[in-house]
């Protein structure tokens, strides 16, 4: 697993990639995201050489677009998709601790956090937090909700995901 | 019959739009139960439509009538020449399609549709339907115009999220004048 962090500007993307493609690896699944005028991507990269020759080949790209470059080895292959099971959305009135206790409530009812999003809605003055996490817990529905509730200054709802395949 | 093959991405034949069936016979109610048979022989497949196996014609078959949690519908429907003839609401929701295998995304889909279709015997059917049935018809249809879920994917952070916001906060605020 091959991960840059930086400043975002232009070209990034291309830059790392043509140099991962011209050096032999193969790129797998990958995932980008911009954040606050930050630059994320993790790639998952397989070749024939050590990570050391990966990490030989990457760091002149790295350092040119000032990026943190970071390099692990991971076991899996691609195609190993776990599917979410719930879509836990939260809202309230911006105040710090919130994802940390919604976080920890999850966690304690076995439920694994697949995708986690957050944003501020609302004006300046009132503004709204807004966080979206899909996961895979075996809990039923109701003992999700029901831990859930005891956060009483936030709106939260739990909602069953039923992935239709056709 | 037999099982037929369902074709696959980047098969550049899923993106043929069929052709309307003008002849109700013992060919088509023969090709309606291979299909039948296919969507059987899938894991999980709520619903098929003819040219995931290369057969371009406007027939689907949808059944989401067996769901781990119940959810409301019209048991199993052979659809010839589907037309939606309404559209209302829209909901996000998460696909997986069997001509795209082993992955699935985010798509924005009318929560309630009419629909006017034919049967295996060239009769024609009203249905309103609402939420997961209603997604399952509009993805099948789809098909029928070439088109798979990949072309209406929407990105994880959408702001569709952002627009239901603005309905809830206006709810609480009232509910805090009237306190
Ligand atoms: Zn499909």
């Amino acid at each position: 697993m091959l991960t840059l962090v930086g400043s975002d500007q232009p070209g990034i993307v291309a830059q790392i990639t043509h140099v991962v493609y011209h050096q032999g690896w193969a790129l797998g699944e990958t995932s980008m995201l911009r954040l606050g005028g930050n630059f994320t991507i993790m790639m998952m990269v397989a070749g024939a050489e050590s990570n050391e020759a990966l990490e030989k080949v990457m760091q002149p790209v790295a350092y040119r677009l000032h990026l943190h470059l970071h390099i692990d080895e991971i076991s899996g292959g691609l195609h190993q998709h776990a599917l979410p099971n719930y879509q836990v959305r939260v809202m309230g009135s911006d105040r710090v601790g919130i994802v940390a206790q919604v976080t920890g409530i999850l966690a304690e009812a076995d439920f694994n956090i697949l995708e986690l999003t957050s944003d501020v809605a609302g004006s300046a003055d009132e503004p709204v937090y807004i966080m979206t996490i899909q996961g895979h817990s075996v809990s039923e529905l109701e003992s999700i909700e029901k831990a859930l509730s005891t956060l009483d200054d936030v709106d939260v709802s739990v909602k069953p995901i039923e992935i239709l395949f056709g | 019959m037999a099982i037929r093959e369902i074709l696959k991405i980047p098969d550049e034949r899923l993106k043929r739009v069929s052709e309307a069936v003008e002849v109700f016979d013992n060919t088509l109610r023969a090709f309606i139960d291979e299909l039948e048979e296919t969507r059987l022989a899938s894991p999980g497949a709520i619903g098929i439509a003819a040219p995931q196996v290369g057969h371009f014609q406007r027939i689907i078959i949808v059944d989401v009538s067996n769901m781990r949690k119940p959810v409301e519908n019209h048991g199993h429907m052979i659809l010839v020449n589907p037309e939606i003839t309404h559209w209302d609401g829209f909901e996000l929701g998460r696909e997986g399609c069997l001509s795209v295998p082993d992955y699935t995304g985010n798509v924005i889909r009318a929560e309630d549709i009419h629909l006017t279709a034919q049967d295996q015997w060239g009769e024609t059917h009203e249905y309103e339907m609402t939420c997961f049935e209603a997604r399952a018809i509009q993805h099948e249809v789809d098909h029928l115009d070439g088109i798979t879920f990949l072309d209406r994917l929407v990105s994880r952070r959408t702001d569709l999220f952002q627009r239901k916001v603005y309905q809830k906060k206006s709810k609480k605020t009232e509910k805090i004048k009237s306190k």
